[in-house]
């Protein structure tokens, strides 16, 4: 006698306690802290907050620890959470060229202003295995540091091309109002700011994977790394009742602008044109990705063909979230034996009338496969 | 004046007035109970108030018709509970408050929406004396099994060309949701007003 | 039914949505059910759950829910599979709403892949989880070329590719997903049901709303719609029938799902509507496995 299939309240409330299990490990090991997360996982950490679009490194560093590392998983909790806050407004812009910066690099000057600031990476490090770290101890101290560059002698590299008009200014809808994807559906064309926003959140591999197709062919745009900054910068609000901007806190960034070449037109002279990328925390390759594939997204507003991947608004911008990506290729796993039924039963009828139809002698009828 | 308290028990109440509008504009022309508790300030109609507060909020414009623009209590009112912009162009609004609807403007004044955006479209509501589904002009149309009649008043002369040309313009046209004490129904776009022969 | 919990989970809103977010995807309902079939674009939030398990269903579902409604989930016509469990939950937790496995006693059906057997009433709403909602898509990957196609009623596209289907196999090859017009105006995703569903859609007496919330659209087919299955002259629309009766209930007239005994090709054939089965055996209905 068949039963039905039952006890999915069961199953789930097991699963859940082995995923409880699963997520602790051996517990002879110490359990990680919070804390220990963020400070010592801080690029897992400030990836998890740009693509989940929320600045608060002990919630991302907790979903870490909830999500087992899953980066996905991660953003996925994050985002949850913030989709719940209340929204009270808008930032004044931050003034990234007022950056406490830490970091600092420019690939198109020798040197320049401020000065090309190495800080915190790992461009130059041999990647060797340090089995040193696999037993506990403390880092030597770096040595002391210059102190930081002063902001005012640290200019962007952009403003200095800018001012002898060879980069194109920022682009007209500059100072517009900037739309929120999180509280509109986005409508196409999208503008360059609801494109930044969804870059911004977008999959980190799927950005860079884009980005990179550009500099093979697919879209070219002969970028140059005009600037990499990262730092913290202050972030200040304006109350409605004040009606001045008050500081909220400091937050810090990583910002990319690419320098590209673009030929002119009848009515430009030939300039270079603007990619930009920013993301919280020290995301470079996330924060480079993005200034490539934002300035490929200008393609048609420069009046270059569309024909790449990375140049199409409509497929960059419905793909690069990994929360919506892996949700619908993950749900997969659900069941579908439902609509399996209607195409079993549609299968099994072509092949009995193939069949009837080669018994009776006719000629071959087409392959249903073809 | 002190303002007016909104509703006693804001995630409930406003789901219930939802429900009530949700139900209204599925089944066209036919009338339902919109019970409410609130008294705004006149000529702001509790069912006009319980609406506005169910649906309107900073991301909807709402346009009051000349007795409600012309008190500021109503005003304060909705902004205080709804946060929502009161606008002066009608063209701009996506809810529009009717509180003499025998002097309703011509709904060309209001956005209908585009081809390929048909929702980007105005609701009127309106603060009727009498509305009735045992008698008056016959609609049919999705939602509606068969036909179905309403009597509303008072309404401009000109209602039933009113209503013709806007269901005419389908998909775009805007969506009526009609009040009386204590009664709601709805008239959206796609409901058809009969011809006599018809009906 | 089991009843409501005395307390909903604490720390979020009735139904988990803040009422902003519930306002917007109400006007956006009232909309969609003002032009039966148009996809209305809505600010989908992310929810607790993954895309593509039902997040659109479950925002419309949280949207219309009110403290005396009763709530029934179904995936796959089953209330006991694991997503419809999850989601029933979720919803006894952040709403504390009545829930059961009738469909006679529910006043909202959340559903995934099928429609209830049970006649649905004027007392329903049937609340669909829409993965692609466009029912272009798969024929013109572009949202701007597809609104296009929708505002100016030109379904060609959709009519050439059954017509291929007729070509090559003999049949319209689609089995479920399969286009519907509505009113006489929108061509409309049905979301993944069997096409044994289509025919339940039209003239329907519940109101049936579709959310698809990746795709941050909303749809609507109000109460007493036509709805029409796209079809041919000469090749009419036809649903799936099965050549045996339930083997549980002995239900003739029903969607089945086909179970695999054994691994000599044992199958036998039951309702996929759970509910509807055993409101049949309960009766006295029986099929030839019945105990």
């Amino acid at each position: 006698m068949y039963v039905a299939v039952k006890g999915g309240e069961a199953a789930i409330d097991n699963a859940h306690r082995l995923l409880a299990e699963r997520r602790r490990g051996d517990p002879a090991v110490p359990e990680l802290t919070v804390a220990q997360i963020r400070e010592q996982m801080s690029l897992l950490v400030d990836r998890v907050m740009a693509e989940g679009s929320l600045y608060d490194p002990d919630l991302a560093a907790l979903a870490l620890k909830q999500a087992r590392g899953d980066v996905v998983e991660a953003v996925f909790l994050v985002r949850a959470y913030r989709t719940t806050l209340p929204r009270f407004g808008a930032s004044v812009p931050v003034e990234t060229g007022a950056m406490a910066v830490d970091r600092r690099v420019s690939a198109t000057f020798k040197d320049m202003p401020g000065g090309q600031v190495l800080g915190p990476t790992f461009d130059y490090t041999h990647r060797l295995i340090d089995f040193a770290l696999a037993a506990a101890g403390e880092p030597e101290p770096a040595a002391e540091a210059e102190p930081g560059p002063d902001a005012a002698l640290c200019p962007r590299v952009t403003d200095i091309l800018g001012q002898a008009g060879l980069l194109e200014a920022s682009p007209p809808e500059a100072g517009a109002p900037v739309g929120d994807l999180t509280r509109e559906a986005v409508d196409f064309p999208a503008d360059r700011a609801v494109r930044l926003q969804a870059l911004a959140r977008g999959d980190e591999g799927f950005v860079l994977a884009l980005g990179y197709s550009t500099q093979r062919g697919y879209g070219r745009t002969h970028p140059f790394v005009g600037e990499i900054r990262c730092g913290t910068v202050a972030v200040e609000f304006v109350p409605e009742e004040l009606g001045f901007s008050v500081p909220l806190g400091d937050v810090p960034l990583t910002e990319c602008q690419m320098v590209n070449q673009f030929h002119g037109s009848g009515d430009v002279p030939p300039q270079f044109t603007r990619g930009y990328g920013l993301v919280f925390g020290q995301g470079e390759r996330k924060a480079m990705a993005m200034a490539l594939v934002d300035r490929s997204l200008r393609a048609s507003e420069l009046g270059e063909a569309v024909g790449a991947p990375a140049q199409d608004q409509e497929f960059v911008l419905a793909h690069c979230d990994s929360l919506q990506a892996t949700g619908f290729v993950e749900h997969l796993k659900l069941p579908h034996y439902v609509d399996f039924q209607a195409e079993l039963e549609l299968v099994r009828r072509l092949r009995a009338e193939h069949a009837a139809a080669r018994a009776q002698g006719d000629a071959p009828i087409r392959e249903a496969a073809e | 004046m002190a303002l007016r308290p909104g509703f006693a028990d804001p995630v409930h109440d406003a789901q219930a007035v939802f429900r009530a509008a949700l139900d209204a504009l599925s089944r066209p022309a036919r009338v339902r109970p919109l019970p409410t508790a609130l008294a705004p300030p006149a000529p702001l109609s509790p069912e006009l108030a319980a609406l506005a507060l169910a649906l309107a909020d900073a991301d909807t414009p709402l346009w009051l018709d000349p007795p409600l623009a012309g008190s500021d209590d109503v005003a304060a009112f909705l902004r205080f509970h709804t946060g929502a912009p009161l606008t002066a162009d009608p063209a701009e609004a996506a809810f529009a408050l009717i509180a003499d609807p025998a002097r309703c403007p011509d709904f060309a004044a209001f956005a209908r929406g585009a081809p390929d955006y048909p929702d980007r479209s105005a609701t009127l509501i309106l603060a009727l004396r009498h509305l009735d589904d045992a008698a008056g002009p016959a609609f049919a149309g999705p939602g509606i099994r068969g036909r179905a009649r309403i009597d509303a008043g008072p309404v401009p002369a000109d209602w039933a060309g009113r209503l013709a040309e806007n269901a005419a313009a389908f998909p775009l046209g805007i969506d009526l949701i009609l009040t009386a004490p204590g009664r709601i129904a709805g008239l959206p776009r796609a409901a058809r007003l009969l011809q006599p022969a018809e009906a | 039914m089991s009843a409501a919990s005395a307390l909903p989970e604490t720390g979020y809103n009735f139904a988990y949505l803040d009422e902003g977010t519930k306002r917007m995807i109400r006007r956006a309902i009232l909309k969609a059910v003002a032009v039966p079939g148009y996809q209305v674009p809505f600010a989908a939030r992310e929810m607790p759950m993954p895309y593509g398990w039902g997040t659109g269903g479950v925002q419309v579902t949280a949207a219309i829910l009110g403290a005396s409604d009763v709530l029934k989930v179904i995936d796959q016509g089953a209330d006991d599979t694991t997503n419809a469990v999850s989601i029933r939950r979720f919803f006894g937790r952040t709403a504390g709403v009545a829930t059961t496995t009738r469909t006679c006693e529910a006043s909202v059906i959340q559903t995934r892949h099928r429609i209830p057997e049970t006649p649905l009433t004027e007392d329903q709403i049937l609340v669909y989880q829409v993965p692609i909602p466009e029912p272009l898509r798969f024929l013109e990957p572009r949202e701007t070329e597809t609104r296009q196609l929708h505002a100016l009623g030109e379904y060609g596209l959709m009519h050439v590719k059954l017509y291929e289907d007729i070509a090559r196999h003999g049949h319209i090859a689609t089995t479920y997903a399969y286009p519907v017009e509505v009113a006489g105006r929108y061509v409309m995703d049905p979301s993944p049901t069997p096409k044994f569903d289509n025919p339940k859609m039209d003239d329907c007496p519940a109101l049936q709303l579709f959310g698809a919330g990746r795709e941050k659209r909303i749809y609507a087919v109000p109460p007493y719609t036509r709805v029409r299955s796209l079809d041919f002259e000469d090749h009419p629309f036809r649903v799936q029938s099965f050549d045996r009766p339930c083997a549980l209930c002995g239900a003739a007239d029903v969607y089945l799902d086909e179970v695999v005994l054994d691994d000599a090709g044992g199958r036998m054939f039951v309702c996929s509507d759970t509910d509807h089965c055993e409101a049949r055996r309960a009766a006295g209905h029986a099929g030839e496995q019945a105990a």
